[in-house]
């Protein structure tokens, strides 16, 4: 389902990074932990699609996705990979809903049912037609895991997701990224340095010291 | 959800940004569709009017005075001239038909013209009630003046001397309307018409009332024992020839002033020109100053949007998608400014109609549309695609990985 090969990865004028191997099955799930600076971020980036790396392989779905080009990766990865970030990072020019419904058309699908749902089971089915600037810290967040959902994603990376919330929205987020990424049967990769998430993922992976 | 809706959701994000540059672009593209528009009426209304008037001949003075006096009736005229010695030009060669006018006296504003049924022929005129004048003070009124001082066949009015506003009344005899002319779209829907023996009539001193019973003239000078005089003749030529001697015959002559219609009608579009482009240059300064707008308010909000832009990213929107998302935003804004400007345009002169029933203005339609309008939205949208090129390009080009950990 998810297996990165031999990544090799430089900043300029950084020492470079040597990621980890990983070979993951539908419906696992791993922490990956680390100081800040450790290229934790980079992983899950690299991990998304979203960074080329120098060398070696990220293969979802049997796919070899820095083998894809242009909007083809853009696709797959608005497809494939549901990606959750520290802060919300809801568009701020939409509603609940049409942010939800935005990755829907960048993919090209109409998947209203499942949103509804998602909705409902993150609780925030009445905030539909909120914008941003009313919700709640928790409340966006979950927004943001709804969005990263929209479209039944095989891998769902969340960078950080509960860094900016509180020990009771905190729990909640985790909480619910696992039911969703079990019910999907899809791969699910948490990086943290929060030691509060420690203790929900028994599969766990430190960064940092050995790879730096 | 689709492309449209989210360029349009970005743009009513930002309302004060968005309705400036749209008032903006509307405001000068309302000035070049007001100026299109008249542009266009002028020329036709002023062409049309000028059908079968080859000369006007009348009294010394500004030549274009005498054309737009006579053939407009916009102008006051340049004086009188004597009736033997217009029935002696109007004998010349040259000439193939003359029909005399006379002026001098209004009703409410509209002037009452007196002339001979050929005048009624010249413009084709038809009918929409009653018959031509038969008898002195006998009028046929334009479509205008009875819709507008709710005048029909059979009413009477007293003419007021003058040709804009009242002076004094002319009591002594009422005009009785025969005839209401159907609606032309020239100039006599703004006209009284009459015999020229009721012209003379009304301004005589001692008033010879038999002679107020005779049947008038149709064609042609009328017939008269004593000297009287008339405005100006409208000539139609025999022949090409003509348009070279003629005039330069008769200004020769002491008294009398020839001058063209054409002629003088492009002399004055011409001084016109140099106003009309003072206000299209002002006009096109403000569209640009409004692209410029346009440009500087999508690129600055870029740099609130790259955040967005790189989400939108992660989601699965590709390059060209956003590229085509900024795009859209700077021409649906432009496109909406070029209706809004439209709108303006014809309100503008829609305001300016019904205010000025009267002279030159009168007789314009806001309700015409002109396919030069249909270009100033493709051009509007035009300058929608090069404000929104370069801040689409900066869309297309940002980094995702490094907008995100930033």
């Amino acid at each position: 389902m998810l297996i990165s090969k031999s990544i090799h990865f430089k900043y300029e004028n950084l020492p470079p990074f040597d990621l980890p191997d990983l070979h993951l099955n539908p419906g696992d799930e791993l922490l990956v932990l680390g100081k800040s600076g450790s290229g934790k971020t980079t992983l899950l980036h690299i991990l998304g699609g979203l960074l080329k790396p120098q060398s070696g392989d990220v293969i979802i779905d049997g796919t070899s996705i820095y083998s894809l080009k242009g909007n083809a990766l853009d696709k797959f990865r608005g497809e494939k990979i549901g990606i959750v970030f520290q802060k919300p990072h809801i568009l701020s020019a939409l509603t609940v809903m049409e942010n939800l419904q935005i990755a829907n058309y960048f993919v090209g699908k109409n998947k209203q049912n499942t949103i509804e749902k998602n909705l409902m089971e993150l609780g925030i089915s009445d905030k539909k037609s909120a914008k941003l600037d009313t919700l709640s810290e928790g409340e966006a967040q979950r927004v943001s895991i709804a969005r990263a959902l929209a479209n039944e994603p095989k891998v769902i990376l969340a960078d950080e997701p509960t860094a900016s919330l509180d020990d009771e929205n905190a729990e909640n987020v985790i909480r619910l990224l696992k039911i969703q990424a079990k019910r999907l049967q899809a791969v699910l990769i948490v990086v943290t340095h929060d030691q509060r998430v420690k203790n929900h993922i028994a599969n766990q992976l430190t960064i940092g010291e050995v790879y730096r | 959800m689709n492309l449209l809706k989210l360029s349009w959701k970005y743009l009513i994000a930002k309302p004060l940004n968005t309705s400036l540059n749209i008032l903006l672009l509307a405001l000068g593209l309302a000035i070049i569709t007001v100026l299109l528009l008249m542009q266009d009426q002028f020329e036709n209304k002023m062409t049309k009017d000028a059908v079968g008037i080859d000369l006007v001949i009348g009294a010394k003075g500004s030549p274009l005075q005498l054309v737009l006096s006579s053939v407009y009736h916009i102008d006051f005229p340049t004086g009188n001239i004597d009736l033997e010695e217009a029935i002696g030009v109007s004998k010349n060669r040259l000439i193939k038909n003359t029909i005399p006018l006379g002026m001098g006296d209004n009703y409410q504003g509209f002037r009452i013209v007196g002339t001979n049924h050929d005048y009624l022929e010249l413009y084709a005129v038809s009918f929409a009630a009653g018959s031509p004048w038969k008898k002195p003070f006998d009028v046929v009124i334009g479509h205008d003046v009875a819709t507008k001082l709710g005048l029909q066949v059979g009413d009477t009015f007293v003419g007021s001397h003058g040709i804009g506003s009242a002076s004094h009344d002319h009591d002594e005899h009422d005009y009785v309307i025969t005839g209401v002319m159907e609606k032309q779209g020239s100039v006599v829907d703004q006209l009284i018409l009459t015999s020229m023996e009721s012209v003379w009539f009304t301004h005589d001193e001692d008033h010879d009332h038999a002679l107020m019973e005779l049947p008038v003239t149709t064609t042609g000078f009328p017939e008269t024992t004593e000297p009287r005089e008339i405005t100006s003749l409208l000539v139609q030529y025999r022949n090409p020839i003509a348009a070279v001697q003629l005039p330069r015959f008769i200004n020769s002559r002491s008294s009398l002033q020839a001058a063209s219609p054409s002629f003088e009608i492009s002399r004055l579009f011409e001084l016109l020109g140099i106003g009309v482009t003072l206000v299209q240059g002002l006009a096109v300064i403000i569209i640009v100053i409004s692209g410029l707008g346009i440009f500087i308010a999508l690129y600055n909000s870029l740099k609130e949007r790259k955040y967005d832009l790189a989400v939108m990213r992660t989601i699965g929107a590709s390059k060209g998608l956003l590229f085509r998302h900024i795009l859209l935003e700077g021409v649906l804004l432009t496109f909406l400014g070029a209706l809004l400007g439209l709108l303006i345009g014809h309100l503008f002169l829609l305001i300016l109609v019904v205010n000025y029933d009267q002279g030159a203005i009168a007789g314009l339609r806001a309700d015409v549309f002109l396919v030069e309008e249909l270009y100033l939205v493709f051009f509007a949208i035009l300058i929608g695609v090069l404000a929104s090129l370069l801040p689409a390009w900066n869309a297309y080009r940002t980094d995702i990985a490094k907008q995100l950990t930033k």
